[in-house]
């Protein structure tokens, strides 16, 4: 195959798997789908497929873990052995851990921690299969576990990402473009408080690209935004009007 | 998740800057210049005074752990349930109650520092020695009751059982053979599908009285 063929976007600015600069991928997000957690919730974007779930708030074990002011969120990002080309090993490994991490951060400040101390939140994200943006796809659909499970929250949490590629600012990356880009910036946003809980960076961008890259991400995350209520509103909808048939 | 303009914050729901939101998943409730969320789906809080339905999880010197299925553990003290002065060394405490023993009990105390405590000391407390237990939202409580009891009294009448709902979303049916309770089971877990519905009472009614002509049949 002829080299000048493997563009990322054509000159039209349609991209690979064809989408315009700012449209995110094919997005379904369901809620409640586990009876045996407190909380879950399950989303498709794009490739992306992952699951959530939510226990407590509960005691905390070991014990000495408990905080006296305030509830601990712990969680667990992590990838199924499948979830990847080549199949990974299913010990946590560095990155896993960073982002357990960074997700928990990212979601700590939406939920009213401090209303019930010397318990613990355990979140779980398991990514089945991973096609880029699975920080992003994983706070998003741990928010609405979180939701799920009853737990007091100042708002949802929605990430997206925006980065740039072939010096083309686009929405929503996929594992191909987050490679061959130039740049990657993961957001997590919370609409209805306009706060931004977690910005990363990976690659270069001039200040002014960088700007635009952060705004273009909020837009995918008001979008999100829009799907993730819907989630949360479809569970019930759908009984109801089956009892009003 | 709803904002709202200059009104009062109530249940479920926190204010910032002239803007409300709720915490939760649930419906809105105006009253006056209140607005209030009930929630869909929620764990249970303890709350003094409440009546719930526990679940030994260990015994200790001076009392029981029971789980009521809330952030936090309740304390049974056994001077709460042994009439006479309690001594460790005489009383084997397991030999009242043991892991695993279900608990009617009533929250004596509690706030956010402390676990809950509570007390059996009175009628109708105490073990459950037969019976089934069902799992239900703590906040369909409220719907299981119904306006001023009806929707409770209704499934007792219908279905011939005693019903004791414990705050901390467990019931606990009482009937004098299966069918019976296996037709109270059924009106809970409709009530705790379709609780955001209305006119629930009348429906849970009609099931009730086709699924009783129906076992008259057969």
């Amino acid at each position: 195959m002829p080299k000048s063929e493997e563009r990322m976007i054509d000159k039209d600015g349609v991209r690979i798997d064809g989408r315009k600069y700012n449209e995110l991928r094919q997005t379904k997000i369901e809620v409640g789908i586990l009876s045996n957690a407190d909380g879950s919730a399950y989303i498709e974007q794009g490739k992306n497929k992952i699951l959530s779930a939510v226990y407590g708030p509960h005691e905390v074990h070991p014990k000495h873990l408990a905080l006296p002011n305030r509830s601990r969120l712990r969680c667990r990002y992590h990838m199924a052995p499948f979830s990847v080309e080549e199949r990974k090993s299913p010990a946590p490994s560095r990155r896993e851990q960073e982002l357990s991490k960074v997700i928990r951060e990212a979601l700590e400040p939406s939920i009213f921690l401090e209303y019930y101390p010397r318990t613990s939140i355990d979140l779980f994200i398991e990514i089945l299969q991973a096609n880029g943006g699975t920080r992003c796809a994983g706070i998003t659909v741990a928010s609405l576990a979180l939701a799920d499970a009853g737990i007091p929250m100042r708002d949802l949490t929605t990430a997206c990402a925006a980065g740039k590629v072939e010096g083309q600012l686009v929405l929503d990356l996929t594992d191909n473009e987050d490679k061959k880009g130039e740049a990657d910036v993961p957001v997590a946003y919370m609409p209805n408080l306009d706060a931004i809980t977690l910005l990363q960076m990976d690659g270069q961008l001039t200040l002014e690209e960088f700007e635009k890259t952060i705004n273009l991400s909020l837009e995918g995350c008001k979008q999100l935004y829009e799907l993730q209520k819907e989630a949360l509103k479809v569970k019930y909808v759908a009984v109801k009007e089956e009892v009003e048939e | 998740m709803l904002a709202e303009g200059n009104y009062i914050a109530g249940e479920n729901t926190f204010k910032k800057s002239e803007k409300l939101y709720s915490t939760r998943v649930g419906l809105v409730e105006y009253d006056e210049r209140r607005v209030s969320v009930v929630a869909l789906k929620a764990f249970y809080t303890p709350a003094v005074g409440d009546t719930v339905i526990g679940k030994v999880t260990d015994v200790t010197i001076g009392g029981w752990l029971l789980d009521i299925k809330s952030p936090y553990p309740a304390l049974l003290r056994a001077s709460d349930v042994i009439e006479r002065s309690y001594r460790p060394q005489k009383n084997e405490l397991s030999s009242i109650f043991d892991v695993g023993d279900l608990i009617i009990a009533k929250i004596l105390s509690y706030d956010r520092t402390r676990d809950p405590r509570l007390t059996i000391r009175e009628p109708d407390l105490g073990k459950i020695t037969h019976g089934r237990i069902v799992k239900i939202t703590p906040t369909n409580i409220p719907r299981m009751i119904g306006r001023k009891g009806s929707m409770i009294t209704m499934i007792k009448q219908e279905t011939n059982c005693q019903i004791l709902l414990g705050q901390n979303g467990l019931a606990l049916i009482k009937g004098k053979n299966i069918e019976d309770e296996q037709l109270a089971v059924m009106a809970i877990r409709k009530i705790e599908s379709e609780s955001h519905t209305s006119g629930l009472t009348n429906r849970v009614t009609e099931m009730l009285k086709k699924e009783k002509t129906k076992k008259s049949d057969t």
